[in-house]
């Protein structure tokens, strides 16, 4: 019995995987191990499941962990059907109680929590979401290199980026983001005038670039670009993970937003509950005049 | 071309949520319910792929009775006809795929599309999991369908502003990401024929236990203390500009 780390080569969440593996590994008792497949062996489905499912069947762990990656959402879930587990993904938090692992993920895109509870024999199937388990400094468990042995059916081109980025939101000192609050493409002035007033780069979103109210290019998060300004202003914007990964780094945060229980104000240093309708004018002309 | 689009209804959003009484799940008094919106792009994929090669557009989805509104709402959208698995039970992903795909062994289809993940579980799993069940090749975060005979060829997204391309053969299922096309709309027309479309009720097996059951359900505890102004518009504007610039100092 042990707990087995899946480290997805070359990924920056790698380090947390481990953290999480570490912390599960102390609670249950039991060894930590780790398994990876080098980054020169091409990924597909098909090849990692069947090269991880030889490996935990060999060695039987009581918790296999991930990273909650674009790749594991790919994979881990036909793993864990193997083994007739259900892939307990993006947990935020565990703790073991009366000997199971209970293991806390959000429902909702944040605005609830759920306790889960991993129950009957192992293996389980955990993948952890970006920065609940950060990244320490502490010795490397033993990491066994596996090779895919199958032929398998999808066959992977070379990933490309789509085109070079004619916004560099990353260099801009002040953003202000809109998201689906703002409702309609016919509103985007409403925030275009708050960027002009603070001299900020205006950026969204996923769902205001999927509609083409914004070009993708300024669009903020796990999809789009990761900034680190000294001041972000999310208006409208939820507080999804997907898009706090790309944000929660700024230096100052506030949110603006009419849902007090928004998820976004949990990273935000100030922020104003009320309609962003109302509050967006009122402070485009506090800024003018803090300004002048 | 036979393709199967799984869908999944979940509350509307902006819903005001609170933990249920059972603490299992959310009060569902006063909730409406619409189309998880992944799942919609998944539908509007299915129904161009249709326009483009032909076929028949299949609906499925698990879950209580009020699930055959959705299940209208795709029909009336384009779908051909629906399968309504009954259930009532909040399920997690295995015991929900299971059921899909027991609906849809005997269907033959060509392709199955489903959403990314559900706004509500959010496991993301559901597609990968029914492909395993099947036996079908799978792939994610889809941003691009090509079908040429009997190969797919689709557009996966990484992270970061990354893409993919990758060929599999079909049967397959696919997951499909927010954004890969424009939402259509339900015409006057498509809401009178969805009327006398076709929608089969099965009733599942009942589910082997699950191996990750829910204990409770809470509002997350709020940790780092944000500074709120509320009152006017005007006053919490002059109170947060004071802040940026004297606190914060970013202005
Ligand atoms: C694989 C994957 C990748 C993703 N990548 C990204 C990404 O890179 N970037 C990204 O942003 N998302 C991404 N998403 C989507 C993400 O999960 C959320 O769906 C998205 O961030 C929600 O956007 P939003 O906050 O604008 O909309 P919503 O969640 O709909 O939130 C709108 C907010 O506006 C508020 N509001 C409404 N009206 C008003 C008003 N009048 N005044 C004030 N407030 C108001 C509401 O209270 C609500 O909080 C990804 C999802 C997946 C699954």
């Amino acid at each position: 019995m042990s707990v087995l780390v899946v480290l997805e080569a070359g990924h920056r969440m790698a380090g947390e995987a481990l953290t999480a593996g570490r912390q599960f590994a102390a609670a249950l008792g039991v060894p930590l191990t780790a398994a990876t497949i080098p980054a020169d062996l091409t990924y597909t489905a098909d090849g990692f499941t069947a090269a991880y499912e030889a490996h935990a069947r060999a060695t039987n762990p009581a918790l296999v962990v991930f990273a909650h990656t674009y790749q594991t959402r790919d994979w881990a879930p036909k793993l864990a059907t193997r083994f007739r587990k259900v892939l307990i993904s993006d947990v935020i938090a565990a703790r073991v109680d009366s000997g199971s692992p209970v293991f806390v993920r959000q429902l909702f895109q944040g605005k609830l929590n759920s306790d889960v509870r991993a129950t009957g024999d192992g293996p389980h199937f955990v993948s952890v979401q970006a920065g609940a388990f950060p990244p320490v400094e502490a010795e490397a468990p033993e990491t066994i290199s596996l090779t895919p042995a199958v032929e398998p059916r999808q066959n992977p081109e070379k990933p490309f980026r789509e085109s070079t980025r004619a916004v560099d939101l990353t260099a801009a000192p002040v953003i202000v983001s809109v998201g689906r609050g703002i409702k309609d493409e016919g509103n985007i002035p409403v925030v275009q005038k708050l960027a002009d007033a603070l001299g900020a780069e205006l950026a969204a979103s996923r769902p205001i670039c999927d509609a083409g109210w914004l070009p993708m290019e300024r669009q903020v998060g796990s999809s789009g670009q990761t900034v680190t300004p000294k001041l972000y202003l999310a208006v409208g914007i939820s507080g999804a993970i997907q898009h706090l990964v790309g944000m929660k780094g700024s230096k100052t945060i506030v949110a603006i937003n009419q849902d007090p229980n928004a998820p976004i104000f949990e990273v935000a240093d100030y922020g104003i509950v009320g309609d962003l309708f109302e509050v967006v004018p009122a402070l485009v002309e506090a800024v003018q005049r803090a300004k002048s | 071309m036979k393709i199967i689009v799984a869908i999944k209804q979940v509350p509307q959003r902006d819903s005001s949520l609170r933990p249920a009484a059972s603490g299992l799940w959310v009060d569902e008094a006063n909730l409406g319910y619409e189309i998880n919106e992944p799942d919609a792009y998944a539908l509007e994929e299915a129904l161009q792929l249709r326009e483009k090669h032909g076929g028949e557009v299949i609906v499925v989805c698990a879950g209580p009775e009020r699930a055959q509104q959705s299940i209208r709402e795709a029909l009336a959208k384009g779908a051909d006809r629906g399968i309504h698995v009954e259930t009532d039970a909040v399920l997690d992903t295995l015991q929900t795929a299971t059921m899909l795909a027991d609906a849809l062994r005997d269907e033959t289809a060509d392709l199955i599309l489903t959403g990314l993940q559900s706004d509500d579980l959010g496991y993301g799993q559901t597609g990968v999991v029914l492909a395993e069940l099947l036996d079908f090749p799978s792939s994610t975060i889809i941003m691009q369908v090509e079908i040429d005979v009997d190969t797919l060829r689709v557009r996966r997204e990484l992270e970061d502003g990354w893409f993919q391309n990758i060929e599999m053969p079909l049967p397959a299922v696919l997951t499909i990401q927010s954004g890969l096309n424009k939402l259509r709309y339900a015409t006057l027309m498509g809401i009178k024929k969805a009327k006398s479309k076709e929608i089969r009720v099965v009733q599942p097996a009942a589910p082997a236990a699950s191996t990750a059951v829910i204990e409770k359900v809470y509002a997350p505890q709020k940790s780092k203390q944000a500074q709120i102004f509320t009152g006017d518009a005007k006053t919490a504007a002059t109170q947060l500009v004071e802040k940026l610039k004297f606190e914060a100092r970013v202005l």
